[in-house]
């Protein structure tokens, strides 16, 4: 371990703001993107449904 | 011959992809999960201190592989257009599709832990160097094959205009960077290197290249998913789409 | 050959009966060149060394606003369409069109370029770089400019989308041009500059139609 406590990790020698700041933000966006991608995956799941309901009420009326 | 082209032209079926994209991504965000893991380990808990920047360095373990991740998946885009024209196949359209967002995000986040990693070594939020203006002007390549993709409905002509547009986007990505280049050293403008001034440790690099993996792992994992609900939305007319357990 | 020079005749002629058109361009290229001292001041020092600058990216603008029109009449009335099935080979056709549209904006806004130097208190060796640099960028830029026009036929929001595909190509073109002229008023060589636009020029001239011609079967399936 190269760090003398937690506390200096955190710091990171008076940088912290921006080193944080910076993989905040990735991690940020990565999060985003994988619920965003989820949400997109339910959609499509969705619409395949409504298609197969409008092409069963189509056959059967 | 003729039975290696039919089996490749079987794979290229979104029908056969779809399960296959499905059983492929989480591994490959296995992968990414791992390698960042590690990666991150060796930047933060093994990587020594830089003498010159201190420990506002250790950005450089998401700024450089976002930036590189950035250039290949514009690349792999480009590449798939290109499949995409020569084979005529559906799913290379698709595949463009599903790795933008992806490479749009990461250019936007080299540009932002770019100006989080300027501020405190050369103060200002934003310099013109030539890498990080070729960056900005990669954002807006992205942001173009988005908006012209998103605008044109008919799923077919989006692909193949959008293919065009990231292949001349790409063949212009050198010509754009080297122009940039000379326009940087004319002005004599900053020049901001990740390694001025020091050198770098052996550690310092691997962690780099275990994260640029992990993020290339991911893009895959993530672009693999996508394309999953592309498939589904183009195919929903079809009776494997509906038959599919989602 | 012939259908070549019926496509660059029509267009002329056609581009004639509007004349407006033509000047509206040529007009916002001195409205905006006026626009930068106005915001940024009248000091004649600062003015004759951003001059080039300004001057290129009006211009770039100027030669932009006629673009999205490049094709889009004829793809409403069908002559699209006829020019795609004609004997004669797509990528040439667009070339004429694009060589119209040059004739039209860029050549006028090329012309006109010295004049507006004179608000920027340029000397006439500058202006001569400047308007041989103009007149080579505005050909480079309609040949790029035509494939954005292409891909966006016939799009919502077309002409917009067309400005933000566009302008990243453009830079190549902006940095060599803007760069010829500077070196030329620090007295250095402008030679290289000219060269690399020159040699760009000849690329997209090139292919330019070509990837312009495909674009324009996509966009007609």
């Amino acid at each position: 371990m190269i760090w003398a406590s937690w506390d200096a990790f955190w710091a990171m020698g008076g940088y912290g703001p921006y080193v944080w700041g910076s993989y905040g933000v990735v991690l940020l966006c990565i999060a985003i993107e994988i619920f965003s991608a989820r949400a997109a995956q339910r959609a499509s799941v969705h619409s395949v449904r409504t298609m197969q309901e409008e092409t069963d009420h189509d056959a059967t009326s | 011959m003729e039975n290696f082209k039919i089996r490749w032209f079987h794979w290229a079926a979104p029908q056969t992809f779809y399960p296959l994209a499905g059983r492929l991504w989480p591994v490959f965000g296995l992968i990414a999960a791992v390698l960042a893991v590690a990666g991150l380990y060796l930047g933060f808990f093994v990587a020594p201190t830089d003498f010159q920047q201190g420990e506002g360095y250790r950005i450089i373990f998401v700024h450089v592989p976002v930036s590189w991740m950035s250039m290949v998946i514009y690349l792999a885009m480009a590449f798939w257009a290109f499949l995409g024209f020569t084979f005529n196949t559906r799913l290379s359209g698709m595949m463009t599709q599903a790795l933008a967002p992806t490479g749009a995000m990461f250019t936007f986040l080299s540009l932002w832990t770019g100006a989080l990693w300027g501020k405190p070594m050369w103060g200002a939020w934003w310099v013109w160097d030539a890498r990080l203006t070729s960056e900005l002007i990669l954002f807006f390549l992205y942001m173009g094959y988005i908006a012209l993709t998103s605008a044109i409905d008919d799923p077919r002509r989006a692909d193949r205009a959008g293919g065009l547009l990231a292949l001349v986007g790409a063949v212009n990505v050198p010509i754009i960077y080297f122009s940039v280049k000379w326009w940087n050293t004319l002005h004599q403008g900053a020049s901001v290197s990740v390694t001025k001034g020091s050198s770098m440790a052996q550690t310092m690099l691997w962690a780099m290249l275990l994260m640029a993996l992990a993020l290339w792992a991911y893009s895959i994992a993530m672009a693999l998913y996508r394309v999953r609900s592309i498939i589904l939305v183009r195919e929903r007319h079809t009776q494997w789409a509906q038959e599919v357990d989602a | 050959m012939s259908a070549v020079a019926a496509v660059l005749q029509r267009d002329l002629r056609l581009a004639m009966r509007r004349k407006s058109e033509v000047l509206t361009a040529v007009f916002f290229f001195v409205v905006v060149a006026s626009l930068f001292p106005l915001a940024i001041g009248p000091e004649p020092d600062m003015l004759r060394k951003i001059a080039p600058g300004i001057l290129w990216v009006g211009a770039l603008l100027a030669s932009l606003l006629s673009l999205a029109r490049l094709f889009a009449a004829d793809y409403q009335d069908g002559t699209l369409e006829q020019m795609a099935l004609s004997p004669t080979p797509m990528p040439l056709l667009v070339a004429a069109k694009v060589l119209a549209h040059w004739l039209l904006s860029g050549l006028p806004l090329a012309l006109l370029s010295p004049v507006l130097a004179l608000q920027f208190d340029l000397d006439s060796a500058t202006m001569w770089v400047l308007f041989s640099s103009l007149l080579l960028g505005t050909a480079l830029l309609s040949f790029l400019g035509a494939v954005g026009a292409a891909l966006t036929l016939g799009v919502r929001g077309g002409e917009v989308l067309l400005s933000l595909l566009v302008l990243p190509l453009y830079i190549p073109a902006l940095v060599f041009g803007s760069g010829a002229v500077e070196a030329q008023m620090v007295g250095m060589g402008y030679g290289a500059q000219m060269s690399i636009l020159t040699a760009m020029l000849v690329v997209a001239a090139f292919f330019g139609p070509w990837a312009c011609a495909l674009a324009l079967r996509i966009a007609l399936e």
